[in-house]
């Protein structure tokens, strides 16, 4: 077996992604906030919003993806009935316990009807922070969907504007633009690393790498990106007969981190997935010169990712973004992993499903939330599908 | 106009219902436009599916096509008892227990041979408009729809209205969705030519019919109150939500219905409910949220063995809502179209939503809110227990929540359910003694 060239490169840098994933205070973003007077900070919601924004207004983007496994939700169990799901709850729980009060803004991206309404709740309980709906067009044209978020953009643009008490220039948001291009490039190169080698890059380890970038400033980020990439790329690890699955499903409340360590001790090297999806939601740079906002749209509109969130307008390309990712990837199967009661994933997951059948792609399908505990049906399940796909797959 | 008749209903549990006559005229109107799907393959007629909230109906009825409504379709399956065999039928093929049961209703009705309320095949839809209004759920629905029927669908998206206002970015963009992609389409589907002056003639016809259902509405200011605005405003509410609005149709049913209230109002009735006259109003209710299908009957007796009206319900808004001034304006047909979709009541903020309940309460003197919040439906449900909190708080009014589903039997615990409404009706009558102690 071959050994580490370098162990404790690794290690160090996962060390930190995971100490800033485990903190439910948002220790580093507080800290931030406080280094120079007159800094804000916005947290999001999933699946996207255009963090260029947030960042050309010189505030940090955080991003709120409810609070895990480790959080015991008290207040926000008392918002909400049993047949809702976890995310909303604990979010809540994070508002009112005042674990995220150094927040000054809250955007709800148009997901589904639970954060929709949240953005509302959120409104009537925190009525001194600034809380938007950031709607986004299930039109695809230029001229009708992309004008109508350019002018979405607009007042986002103008309210963080407001809030910051200068408006946001052009130039700021060419600026932001670039830096987030560059740190999407790295993601990507991060998710094609692990696909090409995944028993160097654990699923666990490249989630708490890229849902660091949903605190740190992005700067920050992509130097921790780029650290990461060497070290893992420098340090030998053992390779395990896995099976290489595709992990879908995910997209808006967390999976507890131990349920992404069952899949692979279970045999399934996650070879993609679409956890965290901001970000890489642009799936190309956007284009820097030029209007920024309309830029931004015109990425929106042609160059995102696809998921249960947003309207298939052919239906021929209904599913084929997952037929991809496994061809792309080298897949031999798809998880569905939904959280319950989750509408979005629930309602597509028949359909994607039929196409992967018609693929003759196989797939085993189950649900979380973000507070499961007992992870042993997941490995008996997983681990069932990867001996399925080792004994019976072409190969 | 107090003809009442006696009809027996199918499958009526206990006895027969009593129908007041717009009742048994709806019925009719109902039972025509069934026969009017049914027959479609001999007709020749194209049909277009959409749904309640965001039903463009005077735009479809440019286009020669007739109305197909699957939330509608569900609720009848509902009534009918059959929508519980459908949603398990939906869940065997592979879709959730935890997602919308008017879908897996819907769903599974197709997969049993796709038979109407009057027991003939539905024809497959020649298009899909998928109007999305206040529900992501209707996108993921049509999508399952155009999987399975393989026809044109069509989006029309509506924004939100998060920051509880209509912008002008909002009504550009469904104008122009409408202008360039919903009405090119509709015309290749159809091979009618759209005429913005036949859009105009059926929105006037609208607006006559928006303004009787909301004089029928308002009835229910008065004490007593001559109708029940949640189990009988589910009938009023019918043709107007459904496949009539704009038509003459239309019009006729909401004056004939409009004179029946107002007779009701000038002898000093209570509403009808399907055991005949109510006994004393004792309770005047506000409900939030839609009602159970599946036991529709049992559940509205549990309010009027008691005494208890509902004055105003948020349901009754959901495929449009009139009683705050709006109206469809034939001067502005495309603009009145995006406006109205924008305003249903799922598309609302929560604090607007709020404020509308506060509003109810207050202007129709109510007791109390009620909430039934259903386990199927995020739209409606998430945030309801913030928003019953507020309520009492604005008002000072009691408040009580319970829980059930649209069409899925198995959601519907009707002791559970007795329950609760009894012990939410002594608790009005506490606070009524508090008061009248106090005073």
């Amino acid at each position: 077996m071959a050994t580490s060239l370098n162990p404790s490169a690794t290690a160090g840098i996962v060390a930190r992604a995971s100490a800033l994933f485990e903190d439910l205070s948002f220790t580093s973003a507080r800290e931030w906030k406080a280094a120079k007077p007159g800094r804000k900070v916005i947290g999001y919601m999933p699946i996207y919003v255009p963090r260029e924004m947030i960042h050309a207004a010189g505030m940090l983007p955080v991003g709120i993806m409810g609070g895990g496994d480790q959080l015991e939700v008290i207040h926000g169990d008392a918002y909400y009935q049993s047949y809702i799901c976890r995310i909303p709850r604990s979010t809540i729980e994070l508002g009112v316990s005042g674990r995220i009060d150094f927040v000054d803004g809250m955007l709800f991206p148009s997901i589904c009807d639970v954060i929709r309404n949240l953005s509302g709740m959120w409104k009537m309980m925190f009525p001194h922070v600034y809380s938007h709906y950031f709607d986004v067009p299930q039109n695809y044209r230029d001229d009708i969907g992309g004008n109508f978020y350019a002018n979405e953009l607009a007042e986002l643009r103008h309210d963080l504007g407001e809030l910051r008490g200068k408006p946001i220039t052009d130039d700021e948001l060419r600026h932001s633009i670039a830096v987030y291009n560059e740190n999407r490039r790295l993601v990507r190169d991060l998710y094609t690393f692990r696909a090409e080698r995944p028993w160097q890059a654990p699923a666990a380890e490249v989630y708490l790498m890229v849902r660091a970038g949903l605190v740190l400033p992005v700067e920050e980020h992509t130097i921790m990106l780029r650290d990461y990439l060497a070290a893992a790329r420098a340090e030998e690890r053992p390779m395990r007969d896995n099976c290489r699955i595709v992990l879908t499903g995910m997209f808006c409340e967390q999976p507890p981190l131990n349920l992404i360590k069952s899949l692979e001790l279970s045999g399934c090297y996650v070879v993609d997935d679409d956890l965290l999806l901001v970000t890489r939601w642009l799936t190309g740079d956007v284009e820097i010169e030029g209007d920024p906002l309309r830029n931004l749209s015109l990425a929106f509109l042609h160059h995102s990712e696809s998921t249960a969130a947003k309207y298939e307008p052919n239906q021929k390309e209904k599913g084929q973004h997952l037929v991809r990712a496994v061809k792309r990837t080298s897949a031999e199967g798809v998880i569905f992993a939904a959280p319950s009661f989750c509408d979005p994933a629930l309602l597509e997951r028949p359909m994607l499903q039929h196409v992967l059948k018609e693929a003759g792609i196989p797939y085993i399908a189950f649900k979380y939330a973000e507070n499961s505990g007992q992870m042993q049906p997941i490995r008996e399940q997983a681990g069932t599908f990867a001996d399925s796909i080792k004994l019976w797959s072409g190969a | 106009m107090t003809t009442q008749t006696k009809i027996v209903t199918s499958r009526a549990p206990v006895k027969e219902a009593v129908k007041d006559a717009s009742m048994v005229k709806q019925k009719e109107m109902m039972a025509a436009h069934y026969d009017r799907l049914t027959s479609a393959h001999e007709t020749g007629d194209k049909v277009a599916a959409t749904f309640v909230p965001g039903n463009l109906n005077e735009l479809i009825m440019c286009f020669d096509l007739l109305n197909n409504l699957p939330e509608v379709n569900a609720i009848q399956n509902g009534l009918r008892r059959v929508s519980g065999s459908y949603v398990l039928e939906a869940e065997k093929i592979g879709h959730s227990e935890d997602v919308c049961t008017y879908v897996k209703s819907d769903i599974g009705m197709m997969a049993k041979g796709n038979i109407a309320p009057n027991g003939k095949k539905f024809p497959d839809p020649n298009v899909l408009l998928l109007s999305y209004t206040g529900c992501f759920t209707f996108m993921k629905w049509f999508e399952l729809l155009r999987e399975q029927y393989k026809c044109e669908t069509i989006m029309l998206h509506t924004p939100y209205m998060g920051d509880g206002k209509i912008t002008k970015n909002m009504i550009d963009y469904m104008v122009k969705q409408l202008k360039d992609e919903v009405i090119p389409k509709l015309e290749r589907v159809s091979g009618v030519k759209f005429d913005i002056d036949r859009l105009r003639e059926y929105l006037k016809k609208s607006t006559k019919a928006e303004d009787d259902l909301v004089r029928v509405l308002q009835s229910a200011k008065s004490k007593p109150s001559p109708i029940d605005a949640y189990f009988g405003g589910i009938y009023y509410i019918g043709p107007i939500f459904g496949a009539f609005r704009g038509t003459q149709d239309a019009v006729d049913y909401y004056k004939f219905l409009r004179e029946e209230v107002e007779d009701r109002l000038a002898k000093g009735l209570g509403p009808v409910t399907p055991d005949g006259d109510m006994g004393k109003e004792k309770y005047r209710l506000v409900v939030e949220g839609p009602p159970n299908y599946t036991s529709f009957r049992q559940f509205w007796k549990m309010f009027y063995d008691e005494g208890a009206v509902v004055v105003a319900s948020s349901y009754t808004k959901v495929g449009g809502v009139y009683d705050f001034g709006f109206r469809h304006n034939p001067d502005k047909p495309l603009e009145t179209l995006a406006e109205y979709c924008l305003g249903v009541y799922t598309n609302r903020s929560l604090p607007m939503r709020i404020d509308m309940l506060v509003n109810y309460i207050n202007e129709y003197e109510a007791d109390g809110l009620l909430i039934n919040s259903i386990k199927s439906c995020n739209s409606f449900s998430a945030g309801q227990l913030l928003m019953m909190r507020e309520v009492e708080k604005r008002t000072g009014k009691p408040a009580a929540f319970v829980e059930s589903d649209l069409v899925d039997p198995r959601y519907f615990s009707a002791a559970n359910i007795k329950n609760r409404l009894e012990s939410y009706f002594q608790m009005i009558d506490q606070k009524r003694a508090g008061v009248d102690a106090a005073a």
